[in-house]
C-alpha cells in the first residue's frame, strides 16, 4: 500500500567530466559548456557544468527504479533552476528523494527533489507513474 | 529576433529518425540503466532536440541556437519508446514571451511512429539577450 506523504529513499547519483562527455555523445548534445572549461567561463559560467537533461535523466532513474522500470514512467517534467557545477577532476553528488503526492489505482503522482553540494538544481519536478 | 508570427504554427520536422539498439544502450549506460528494452523515459529528448535545432533556426522562425538555455522539459509518454521505432517529429510554437531581454519561447514535439502518437515533449527554451 502506497500512502500519499511517503518519502521514498534517497539515492545519490555521482557525475564528473567523464560522465558529462558520455552523456554528450549518447544525446547528441555537444553544447561545449558541458565540457570546454575556458569556453564555460568565457560565457560568463563558473566552471563546466551538467546539462540539464542529464541531470533529468539520472532523476528519471530513479523514478523507473521505484516504479519498476522505465516503462512504467507515464509524464515526467522538471524545470533547470540553477547548474549542477562539475569541476575537473572532481565527482559531484545528484541527491534524488521523492514523495508520493497522489494515488488512483495503479497511479502514482511524485514530487522529486534534486540538489547537488546542497543546491536545488531541479525545480517544480514531478512524475506519474504506474506501480 | 524570433519572428512573431512563428507562434502558433507547427513545422514538420522532414527527417524519419531510426531508434536503434546502440542508441538506447548508450543513452541507458549513462544513467546506469541495464534492462535496456525500453528507452529510458528522458531518451526522446535526443530526437526532440535535434529536429529543434533543425526546424528553429531556420530564417523564417530565427532562433539563435548558440545563445540557448534550456529552461524546462515535460514528457507525456505514451509508451516507452523501443529500438525500431521510426519518428517524424514536428515542433509547435506554443508561447513566445521577452522578460529582462530574453526570448522565451514555449516549444511542443510530438513524436509519430508512423500515425500513432508515442511521446509528447514541452520544452522551454530562452534565448539570452
Amino acid at each position: 500500500m502506497i500512502e500519499i506523504g511517503t518519502t521514498l529513499p534517497e539515492k545519490v547519483f555521482y557525475i564528473d567530466r567523464a560522465l558529462l562527455k558520455a552523456y554528450a555523445d549518447a544525446s547528441g548534445d555537444q553544447n561545449p559548456i558541458h565540457q570546454d572549461e575556458a569556453f564555460a567561463i568565457s560565457v560568463g559560467l563558473p566552471n563546466v557544468i551538467s546539462h540539464g537533461m542529464l541531470t533529468m535523466a539520472l532523476a528519471g532513474k530513479y523514478v523507473s527504479d521505484w516504479a519498476g522500470g522505465s516503462a512504467q514512467v507515464r509524464e515526467f517534467s522538471a524545470r533547470f533552476i540553477k547548474p549542477v557545477i562539475v569541476p575537473a577532476s572532481e565527482k559531484v553528488d545528484l541527491t534524488v528523494v521523492a514523495t508520493v503526492t497522489e494515488v488512483d489505482g495503479n497511479t502514482v503522482k511524485l514530487d522529486i527533489s534534486a540538489t547537488s553540494a546542497g543546491v536545488k538544481v531541479l525545480g517544480m519536478a514531478k512524475a506519474v507513474v504506474v506501480k | 529576433m524570433i519572428n512573431p508570427d512563428s507562434v502558433g504554427r507547427t513545422f514538420k520536422g522532414v527527417e524519419h529518425v531510426t531508434v536503434t539498439q546502440a542508441q538506447i544502450d548508450s543513452f541507458s549506460a549513462v544513467i546506469g540503466e541495464t534492462n535496456t528494452e525500453v528507452a529510458p523515459p528522458t531518451f526522446s529528448i535526443r530526437i526532440s532536440l535535434s529536429q529543434y535545432e533543425s526546424i528553429l533556426t531556420q530564417p523564417e522562425i530565427g532562433v539563435d541556437w548558440t545563445r540557448l538555455v534550456h529552461g524546462d522539459q515535460k514528457f507525456e509518454i505514451l509508451r516507452p519508446i523501443v529500438a525500431g521505432d521510426v519518428f517524424t517529429c514536428s515542433a509547435t510554437i506554443e508561447t513566445l514571451r521577452v522578460a529582462a531581454g530574453n526570448e522565451i519561447i514555449s516549444v511542443r514535439s510530438d513524436l509519430h511512429n508512423g500515425t500513432e502518437l508515442v511521446v509528447t515533449a514541452w520544452s522551454t527554451l530562452v534565448v539570452r539577450g
